[in-house]
Parts: structure tokens; sequence; C-alpha cells
């Protein structure tokens, strides 16, 4: 079956790949392009850990027709740090034992960094909707909601 | 006390308890510290198994059963095999030792669980055949295109229907849907002192039925593995499993291999919880990988962790406590069951370390339990956090306020009033050491506004235990119900003393290498059931109580401190307080 050329820009930088027909874009990402950082957990838009931005808004890749992206702007965990400098968030992610098993992690920034872009001095209760839609089986959520607070207040090393 | 929301979960330190235990000349412990997984987590670059990219990878998927319990009259794989991008279909029969029991590597249990199903499957979702294509999309396809024949048998889901009689066999290998243990018993036995005499004689006698539901680890990754043929003969295997030597050993077996021809690599884990010990895609994507040459992957979709991957088992418990008036507990009794599903996987090893927790942190002079690992036409359970334990905990403390509220006390009084003190004597003939429930129990009451009376505001854990409380029972009331004949006592590898060890049903595929020659079997010994009769002298300073009279209660608590049980001390090691 034909494969569909698409080109756009992953985390500023252009890029073409073919897709698959059908083929999602959390496979697309992942198999075509060989960024591994949006994760596979349950394939039915449940979990979050696909989350990439597109355009700058999040959106679960694994619901998102790989060809539709032409022309648009992907974002993801991998484009977070600034050269060898890691975001503000992925810091305290570690300070505040925000990542357990990791999994759920690279989805989570993703949708953390979107908020603070959007919105840079959340409360809490921002916090917890911003990241509802992403599931963690490990740490019960509050180490990465006071992560999250913990930039968005300036009170984490930078 | 810190902040939870702002910084962090919140951690107390409670340096007035056990301030003799403590050094405080640590580096580490109290100061915050990065792991050193957290750079690969926050950046995405931990290498979880699907992040090992193959050309050419292949996608293993199974065929399963619609039918809690049916017998397999045919399978007829050949429209899978003509469905489009289809490399290979596998069935039991393309498996060189197509029938295991998890333990088996400690030799504990029979074979019970063959990888692909051949003759009969036990529990909706057992797979039957597996199919591997191009893309995940067609082997899915192909899967649901695996033709069975099937006589669809009654089922059993509920642990007491499974074991009346004339309830459907689950598993024939063990009698009546009940695993044997030690080669002896229908179910593990705990006895110490005499419970009957006991319940007789207390105040009150205080019943409880616990019901627990089987709970889906629901890791964020799901389980799964990917094998490949790699240079010098071997299989290289990037697995999901919570433990990498096990899935080895396990897949050595089930396709007769030398582990040195097996290649593993693990180690980071996208949530566990229990959930991924289980080896059951290791050797299925290895089977595939040797059978097609070629990168095979097999792992769960959502939907089949859901269903199809083991949970907790779920428990029943059936508690008996004799309580005095004053609330001193003088006999508990358990009945147990616990929901092995279709095969053993972990359960009879739960038991195990479930009857060595009874009868919870107290101490009860005359404690009996019968617990059963019972095969129901349910998912296989296998571990999860604290399995074996987690479920009787339940029963237990739920008693425990049925029982405060029956004699008209605080239930956090009731606890400090039982709870293990250093030095008593536990059900399994263990002395209690580091004992604690006292000093949670009155820091509970402390932050819940509760006034507890002066006397346990006051205990100790460290007060007032051993002597007569580590005395061994009097005597104990012992039997044999539940006998079982036909196993060796000595080994679970074989059915009776005399007979071989079982074969595996099917040879060993001709290219593959002899198998490995069965394991030596040294003298081994398995889990020793509880001594019957007092074998283990009790402490310096311990007392026998009066044989015959009232029930041996606890003693009260009054007697100054003691020369002291063994603490042990992770700085110093064992050291007398």
């Amino acid at each position: 079956m034909a494969k569909t050329p698409v080109n756009f820009t992953l985390n500023g930088s252009p890029r073409s790949a073919f897709a698959g027909p059908g083929q999602n874009l959390l496979d697309f990402l992942r198999r075509e392009v060989g960024d591994l950082t949006p994760k596979f957990g349950c394939g039915q838009g449940t979990c979050g850990a696909c989350t990439v931005t597109i355009d700058g808004a999040t959106h679960l890749s694994c619901l998102v027709l790989a060809e539709s992206v032409e022309g648009r702007a992907i974002g993801t965990a991998a484009g977070l740090p600034d050269g060898a400098t890691l975001d503000p968030l992925q810091e305290a992610f570690m300070d505040h034992f925000a990542a357990q098993c990791g999994y759920c992690t690279p989805g989570m920034l993703v949708s953390a960094r979107a908020l603070l872009d959007a919105n840079p001095r959340p409360s809490r209760d921002e916090v917890i909707e911003a990241i509802s839609g992403n599931l963690c089986r490990c740490t019960g959520y509050e180490p990465i909601i006071a992560a999250i607070l913990a930039v968005a207040e300036g009170r984490a090393r930078a | 006390m810190r902040d939870m929301t702002a910084d962090g979960p919140m951690v107390e330190f409670r340096k007035d308890l056990f301030a003799d235990e403590r050094d405080d000349n640590l580096n580490e412990i109290g100061k915050p510290t990065r792991r050193q997984d957290a750079p690969g987590h926050v950046t995405g670059r931990s290498p979880f198994f699907d992040d090992h990219l193959f050309d050419g990878l292949l996608h293993l998927r199974c065929a399963r059963s619609p039918h809690h319990h049916a017998r397999i009259r045919r399978i007829d794989t050949s429209a899978a095999e003509r469905m489009p991008g289809v490399v290979r279909v596998l069935t039991g029969r393309d498996v060189p030792v197509n029938l295991n029991t998890l333990l088996s590597l400690l030799d504990f249990g029979l074979d019970d669980e063959p990888l692909l199903s051949e003759s009969k499957v036990a529990y909706m979702g057992e797979p039957v055949a597996a199919v591997i294509a191009e893309t995940e999309a067609e082997a899915r396809a192909a899967a649901a295109a695996v033709q069975v024949e099937w006589e669809v048998l009654p089922h059993v889901l509920d642990v007491e229907e499974a074991i009346k009689p004339g309830a459907p066999a689950v598993l024939d290998i063990y009698p009546n849907n009940k695993f044997v243990y030690h080669g002896k018993y229908d179910h593990q036995k705990l006895r110490y002192g005499d419970v009957d005499q006991a319940l007789a004689q207390a105040d009150h006698v205080v019943e409880g039925r616990y019901q627990m539901s089987p709970i889906e680890q629901a890791p964020m990754e799901t389980c799964g593995a990917i094998a490949a043929p790699e240079q010098n003969d071997r299989y290289v295997c990037y697995t999901s499993t919570q433990a990498l030597f096990f899935s080895l050993g396990t897949a050595a077996k089930v396709l007769s291999l030398p582990s040195s021809r097996l290649h593993f690599v693990g180690g980071t884990v996208g949530g566990g919880f229990g959930g991924k010990v289980d080896s059951i895609h290791e050797p299925l994507a290895i089977l595939g990988a040797m059978l097609t040459g070629r990168p095979v992957k097999y792992a769960w979709d959502r939907a089949e962790e859901m269903q199809v991957g083991a949970p907790r088992g779920a428990e029943r418990w059936y508690v008996t406590d004799g309580v005095m008036n004053d609330g001193r507990i003088v006999a508990r009794k358990f009945t147990g069951y616990f929901d092995s599903g279709a095969y053993t996987r972990l359960s009879s090893y739960a038991i195990i370390k479930g009857v060595g927790h009874l009868p919870g942190p107290y101490t009860i002079p005359n404690v009996y339990a019968d617990v059963y690992c019972v095969y129901t036409n349910r998912s296989p359970a296998t571990a999860m956090r604290g399995f074996g334990i987690t479920g009787v905990d339940f029963a237990i403390e739920a008693h425990m306020d049925k029982v405060a509220e029956t004699v008209g006390m605080n239930p956090i009084e009731l606890r400090i009033l039982n709870a293990y003190r250093d030095g008593d004597m536990k059900a399994h003939r263990r002395l209690a050491k580091n004992c604690a429930l006292i000093e949670c129990a009155q820091v509970v009451a402390e932050k819940a506004g509760v006034t507890i009376a002066p006397e346990l505001k006051s205990a100790a854990s460290a007060r007032d235990g051993g002597g007569p409380r580590a005395a061994l029972p009097a005597q104990t009331a012992t039997d044999t119900e539940g006998r079982v004949e036909g196993f060796a006592a000595t080994s679970y590898a074989n059915k009776s003393a005399t007979s071989d060890a079982p074969q595996p049903p099917h040879a060993p595929p001709p290219a593959t290498p002899a198998r490995h020659p069965p394991p030596a079997t040294p003298a081994r010994h398995p889990p020793q059931a509880p001594a019957m009769t007092s074998g283990q002298r009790p402490p310096e300073g311990g007392s026998m109580p009066p044989s015959g009279g009232p029930p041996p209660a606890p003693q009260p608590p009054k007697k100054p401190a003691r020369s002291g049980a063994m603490r042990f001390s992770s700085l110093s090691g064992f050291r007398r307080r």
C-alpha cells in the first residue's frame, strides 16, 4: 500500500518522513521519525503517555492520523531541553521525585510545558486540570503537581 | 510538618521514637537525593523494551479463548496462515516444553500451564495460537481468523463453589481444585495452641467474613518483549520483565535451550507492581524469532493487559476471634481461600507468605488457620505489591474494629493492648523483634485527637514483651484434616516419591540441541510444614505457661525493663537493647 510523504517540523526542525496507510502519529514519530519520547500506554486516547503538541496545543498522538500533520509544528519531550540545558520542569521533576517508572513522564512534561507556556502562574487547580489527561500509576500525582507549581512559583532550581 | 502540596510528599522524622536505634550521622537518609535513573526518565531516554528498534520487526498476537472453560476439539490455522502479511502461526505443538509452572525453578508445584493451550482452556482469554505477521494490524486480523472448535465445559468462578464435590475440575493435576502443600495437605495449615478450647472460654466470640476483589496492576507500559536472532547462535530479548533471571530461566526451560543461548536485556520497567513477573512474553517472542529468523515483538495491548494480565488474586477470609472483656484477644481462627484463577503462577507462594504473617501483628496465644489455594475459571492470579499479606491484613484490621466494637473499646487502644512487643512469641514460632505497632498507633491517636488510656499512651514495643509472652503454647492441637495421597513430600517435581518427573508432552524440535539435563536434585527440602511440637526453646527468662487451665492470655504488661531481645541494627548488626 502506498505510503504518504509528510513534511512537518519536529521541535522546531524541519522533518520529512513517509507515513503508512492509517498510521497514527505516535507510531509514525517512534518508528519512522525516530523520536521515542512519546510512549504507547493504551492506544485508545485515555492515558496520555503519547501526548505531543501540534501547533502548540496538546494532542494524543495515538489518535492523530500521521498524514494529518502535514505542514504542522510537532512538539515532544525531546524538544524540552535547550541544548544541554534541561527545561526547569525536567529539573523540578527530578528534584520532586515526580518520575518513578518514567513511562508517563514525557507526556506529563509536554502537558506541563504547554500549561506554563499558556499560563505561567497557574493555580493548583489549573495544574490538576492540565495534567488530568495524563495517567500516572506510580506517584499518586502529588509530586508531579508539586514539581509543576515549584517551577510556576519560581522556587525550582534554574 | 511540611506542606505536602508545596514541597512534595510529607516525610516526618520522629526522632523521639527508637532513639537508641538511631544514628543520625547518615550521609543520605533524610536528605533530598536524585535517583540515578531520573535524568533518563525526564528526558524520555530511558530505554523501555519497545524503545529498541529493529528492521524487519514482526508482530505476534494471540488467538484467545472466548470461553471460561472449554475443551479444544480442533484448531484450524489454515485461514489465518493465508491472511495478508502472516509469516507463521504457532500452536502448542511448536513449543518445545509446553507445560510449566512459574515456581518450577524453585521446585515448588507441578507444571500446570501451557504457553499455548492444546487440549483445554480454563479461563477466558487463554491463548491457543500465536500469529506472527508483518504488521500489528495484520497479526490482529489473522489472530481473529484462527478457527477453534470448542466443546464448552461448565465453569466455576467462586472459590467455595470450586471446592464443592462435583464442581468442574479446573486443573486436573491437583485434587478438588486445591493446590497441595508439602505433598501432604490440600491447604496450608497453621496450628498454634488450642483455638477451640480458648474460644470456648472466651468472654466473646466475634466472627467475620471478608472478601477482596481481584486487582489489575495496570502499569502504564503494557507487558511485552522483543526477541531477535543474535550472532553466535544466540537470541537477544528485550523485555519489560520485573524479574529478569526468572524470565530467563523460564524461557530456557520452555524453549529447551541452555540459558547461555539467551541474552536478556531489561531493567527498565514502565511500572510493574507485580504484574510483570509471569514470564509469558519472552518465551513466545523468542520462539517466534527462532522459527522465523526475524525480530519478533509480543506485547499486550491495553485491553489484554486489563483482561488477560494476571491480577492480584481475590481472597476470601473467615475470621473468628475469642476476646476477653478487657480486650485481650485469646484466640484467632482463620479459614482463607485464595482465588488462584486457572493456574498456580504465584498464588501457592502467596499463601505460604500470608500464613507466616498470621495472626497479624498481635500477640495471640492460640491461632489456627486453614488456607486454600483454589483454582477457578478466572484469569490466573499473580504477584501484586505485598500479595499474600495485603488481603488478609484488610480482613484482620477490619476484624479488629469489629472486636473493639464488641468489647466497647477504642480500636486504637485494642491494637496497642494486643500488639506484638519485642520478645513475644509469634504464631509461626519466631520471636518478634523491632516491633513498632504500639508507637505507630500512639502517633495515629495523637494526630487524630483520640484520647487513649494513660497506660497505653505510655506503652512501648521495647518494654514488657517476652517473658511469659515468649513461651510456646503448652500444647498445640493438631490434625490431619485435608490429607492428600500420591504426592511426594520431598519434591513438587514428582507426583509421588517413586514416579519420574513429568515428561514434556513434545520432543524439542530437531534443530535445537539436546535439552540440558534435568537439574541434579540434591537433598532439597520443600518449605517445612509448621512444626507441631515445641521445637524451639523459649529465650532466657521465659517460662512455660501452666498446662491446662484457662486459655493462656498475654500477660498484662507490667514487667519492668528486661534483659531484652536482640534487635537488628543496620549499622552494627544485631545488638541487645
